[in-house]
């Protein structure tokens, strides 16, 4: 009764201890994780459920398709601006709209800096916690730290035993107060940590270094959308002009303001190369032997692709970032997709607190509804006080999307995975180079480790693709284009009674997609899938589990009461639960009702 | 031993001759005699840093990544050195029953003297129906929120969400979310809203360092906001003013008078009736704000804004020179101060004891 096979390969056994993780901390939103674990301390069955919902789409009904932006931009403050781009680029696509060669320069830049600052911040502030122990800092020689600084990169200026001294101690210091803040109650005697104290000093000192640095990144996107968090973006090019020699120029973009925006660019770069790359090529040598958490990576990737070259070309070999598909672990062979297809992407809701009409199964999102149906009655507590989550029930605010069927991982190691598979240059330079830095195969990827390490690496290319963009932007400048905005189909009267459109891009999370409907010059309906969506999502119809939970069977636990592993696997997706949690229904006004199932208590 | 508020001075470079000459401003500032100084340097010396809950309900989390850009103090400084953040779910090393133990540990040791910061909002729609929209530890958060409030010495409501409700709360509101101060059976701490989505990152540190620093809440406009920051319109200190009185308007994107700066008025700017620091203090770390990027003011601090029509639409009622009766008409609430600024910090303890004995004697 206890054991189920399901079609995606794994076998869930329920019959070990529950151990229930809820808040999972250090993501952005709210999600909780169970797991059985068997006496050999490995888990063998997994649940994941999103634990917040907005319905925000609900929302989006009826209004001005050019405000939707600054709505959906509110989705998520983490992965900011993603997805008010992606909504230009679904009023674009079903408008019809072009946007000038700059305005493509500058997006691009944008949605470049948020995907180094977005791994970043992940990764020190985030994620680091899992595989660094600030405690164990504390009995490092700083002599000895900042001789692994030098080795690990000669560049970087920071790396004297005065300066790992200095923080050493204040860290002593604030340990030693007892006032732990937010390092309080943390594994810290967890045997998963496994780093030398040297190791964990240098990383805990980038920890910092990383927290002054990453506001420095966004900059640019102060100059370019006006604040950060939450920058202004606009249907149709971007709000920012360009005046380079005319009267008014400190009122628009001009040279002072573009210098400024290439001193971060590189800035930005040298960080990367001296700080981030080097700590993941260092922490990841002494983890190399811990190579759980692949999940569904090895078999089941998905891309849509991001970054045009070219201004409105958003074919797969326009878009700097890869676009495909890769189905049971075939890299021999990348699908093409198509997102306006009713049959390739759908949503299933058997496991999510939602209902379809009778006899619905799978929904394209341009079909998509959403009618909440939370219900927890076959659970285990009370309905406010959930105790263990009955997974074979509806168990999460997450809906499940396929892709032709497919549970499907996405984010930075299946763009990578993509990349690879269509011999992307420079990814694969990249991967070529950490498999044999840290000396393990291939096979080593399909991992929490491997997708830790492709956020550093794209991070790397990120900051590449920054200067190649600023340099085309001055470029064509300099030719006499000093255009940001067309005008074009501003007014809503030329717009046409109806139209349908769909906006792309990858997240740093992942394949991010909205799709509109608009009439009569407002919103009809408003679907957002979100990567979160993708990797969190519940079993579904024919009982595949998602990546997250992938992510966590078969993993060794150390210590079954402190989920230390738990939060390495699941935050190597940088999981954003604020994204993956709202849909919009055809028909906002049963929204307002929620139906509930009987509660027990 | 803790790092306390010397602790930090002395490191950050200050001598201990410039922090007792500090002590001393400090008490001649508050009305006090010079043998207050050496008090205040003692509680200064001594006390542990203040604890803080920051809890997230339905929200984005921009406001914790607006608070981490802040320049001034560095957010690395404030975790560190200012407050104990013992609660945050975003950044906490600890997860599940082990991150849940630290609220009940806290309350235990700090009753009534530790600050809640919210981000978010709780649905209230959901719970009352029987459902839950933002669940925690398997419980509606607004039990972990109910908890929280009543032992808290002061609320921050960080952004327009904790403030307002925002863009969750726009019509019709699916999940019933509800800011802050409206959420029956919180207690009776005093609400100090920062609005903004998000805030603008040195305010919501001016605002800690200002109640870690002078120990008191900041004065309060008659909604709750802090009056240093958010008494005047953004219109009110634009740059571009000159340009609406000069009748030099942009009147599409890109256009001539886009490219020189002219006032973004009549493309839908919200500026002359929303009440934040953007023109002045502006974004990170000073460099820019939305009107100097060229895009209109959205109004994002101001209640309501998401349903107050279009964001390109133009503001009507707001007359080129009339302006000021207009707009004041819209904010006049703002002006009116709320008085009985409150203790924030555990060493204000020390030194309202020491001032009622100076009293008494």
């Amino acid at each position: 009764m206890s054991i189920i096979q399901t079609p995606n390969g794994y076998t869930l056994d329920s019959s070990g201890t529950r151990h229930v993780v809820d808040p999972v901390t250090r993501i952005e939103g709210h999600m909780r994780a169970e797991v059985n674990i068997n006496s050999d301390n490995i888990i063998t069955n997994a649940v994941s459920s999103g634990t917040i919902w907005r319905g925000l789409e609900v929302i989006l009904k009826g209004r001005d398709p050019r405000d939707a932006w600054a709505f959906v931009q509110r989705i998520c403050g983490v992965c900011t601006g993603t997805h008010a781009l992606t909504s230009v680029r679904s009023v674009e696509d079903a408008l019809g709209i072009n946007i000038p060669e700059n305005a493509n320069s500058i997006r691009n830049i944008m949605q470049l800096s948020l995907q180094i600052h977005d791994h970043l911040v992940h990764f020190y502030h985030l994620h680091a916690l899992d595989w660094v122990n600030p405690v164990n800092a504390l009995k490092a020689d700083p002599k000895a730290t900042s001789a692994l600084q030098q080795q690990v990169s000669p560049h970087h200026p920071k790396s004297s035993p005065g300066y790992f001294r200095d923080v050493q101690n204040r860290l002593k210091k604030f340990i030693a107060s007892g006032q732990l803040g937010p390092f309080k109650n943390g594994y810290w005697t967890n045997p998963a940590y496994l780093l030398p104290p040297e190791a964990d000093l240098m990383a805990v000192t980038h920890y910092l270094e990383a927290l002054d640095f990453q506001k420095e990144i966004m900059k640019t996107r102060t100059i370019f959308g006006g604040k950060d968090t939450h920058p202004n973006w606009t249907v149709g090019g971007v709000p920012c002009p360009i005046n380079m020699d005319d009267t008014g120029a400190v009122g628009a973009l001009n040279m002072a303001s573009l210098n400024q925006v290439h001193q971060i660019i590189k800035d930005t770069k040298t960080f990367v190369d001296n700080v981030y790359i080097p700590d993941i090529l260092a922490i990841g040598q002494f983890y190399k032997g811990w190579l759980y958490g692949g999940g569904i990576s090895g078999s089941n990737v998905l891309a849509y692709g991001d970054i045009p070259d070219r201004a409105n070309d958003y074919s797969a070999g326009n878009l700097m970032m890869p676009q495909g598909a890769i189905i049971n672990g075939k890299l021999s062979e990348v699908h093409p997709i198509n997102l306006r297809d009713p049959n390739e992407i759908q949503e299933f809701v058997p496991h999510s607190w939602y209902k379809y009409p009778n006899g619905v199964k799978g929904l394209h999102p341009w079909e998509g509804i959403t009618d909440p149906n939370f219900d927890v009655s076959s659970a285990k507590g009370t309905k406010h006080n959930i105790e263990e989550l009955d997974e074979a029930a509806k168990y999460s605010w997450i809906k499940a999307p396929r892709w032709k069927g497919h549970a499907m991982e996405v984010g930075p190691l299946a763009r990578y995975i993509v990349g690879y598979a269509q011999g992307h240059e420079y990814f694969t330079e990249q991967i070529n180079y950490t498999l044999k830095t840290l000396d393990v195969p291939l096979e080593a990827l399909f991992s929490t480790l491997g997708r830790t390490a492709a956020r550093a690496l794209e991070a790397q290319w990120a900051a590449d693709q920054q200067l190649y963009f600023f340099e085309k932007l001055m470029k064509n400048i300099k030719n006499g284009d000093s255009t940001t905005h067309g005008g074009e189909m501003w007014d809503p009267n030329d717009w046409p009674a109806e139209a349908k459109g769909v906006g792309f891009s990858e997240a740093p999370r992942g394949a991010l997609g909205h799709w509109i409907k608009i009439k009569d010059q407002k919103i009809e309906n408003y679907q957002c899938v979100v990567p979160t969506t993708w990797n969190g999502s519940p079993r579904d119809e024919a009982g595949n589990i998602g990546a997250f939970e992938a992510s966590m069977m078969n993993t060794k636990v150390e210590v079954p009461e402190e989920p230390v592993e738990i939060l390495r696997n699941i935050h190597s997706f940088d999981p954003c639960l604020a994204c993956s949690t709202h849909v919009m229904s055809e028909e906002g006004k049963e929204l307002v009702k929620v139906t509930t199932g009987p509660i027990g208590s | 031993m803790t790092e306390t508020f010397y602790d930090v001075m002395r490191r950050q470079g200050i001598t201990r001759r410039s922090f007792l000459k500090f002590c001393s401003l400090t008490a001649a500032a508050m009305g006090l005699s010079p043998a207050y100084a050496a008090k205040i340097a003692d509680a200064m010396e001594n006390k542990p840093r203040i604890p803080v809950l920051w809890l997230h309900g339905l929200e984005c989390t921009c406001c914790s990544e607006s608070f981490i850009r802040s320049a001034h103090p560095l957010a690395k400084d404030v975790i560190l050195s200012m407050i104990s953040l013992d609660y945050d779910d975003t950044i906490m090393a600890a997860a599940g029953h082990q991150a849940e133990a630290i609220i009940e540990e806290t309350i235990e040791k700090y009753d009534g003297n530790f600050i809640l910061a919210c981000e978010g909002n709780p649905g209230l729609e959901q719970e009352n129906t029987g459902g839950m929209s933002c669940i925690i530890a398997g419980k509606p958060y607004t039990e972990q929120l109910r908890y929280a409030a009543k032992h808290a010495k002061a609320i921050i409501s960080w952004g327009s969400c904790a403030s307002w409700g925002c863009v969750q709360a726009a019509s019709p509101n699916p999940t019933g979310a509800t800011p802050i101060h409206k959420v029956p059976d919180l207690g009776n701490a005093p609400i100090i809203k920062v609005p903004g989505c998000p805030p603008i990152a040195e305010v919501m540190t001016a605002v800690i360092t200002y109640m870690l620093t002078f120990e008191r809440l900041p004065s309060l406009d008659r909604q709750g906001r802090p009056k240093m920051f958010y008494s005047q319109r953004i219109h009110d200190k634009c740059y571009r003013r000159g340009h609406f009185d000069a009748g030099q308007f942009v009147e599409k994107w890109d256009d001539e008078g886009a490219r020189k700066g002219y006032c973004l008025y009549k493309m839908g700017c919200k500026g002359p009736t929303t009440y934040n620091a953007c023109s002045t203090i502006r974004w990170n770390g000073g460099l820019s704000f939305p009107i100097q990027a060229g895009h209109p003011c959205i109004g994002c601090s101001e209640d309501g804004f998401w349903d107050k029509g279009g964001f390109y639409n133009r503001l009507s009622g707001i007359n080129q020179f009339g302006v000021e009766e207009n707009a004041d008409k819209v904010g006049i609430g703002a002006a009116t101060v709320v008085g009985g600024a409150i203790a924030a910090h555990a060493a204000i303890s020390a030194l309202k004891r020491s001032q009622n004995k100076g009293d008494q004697a």
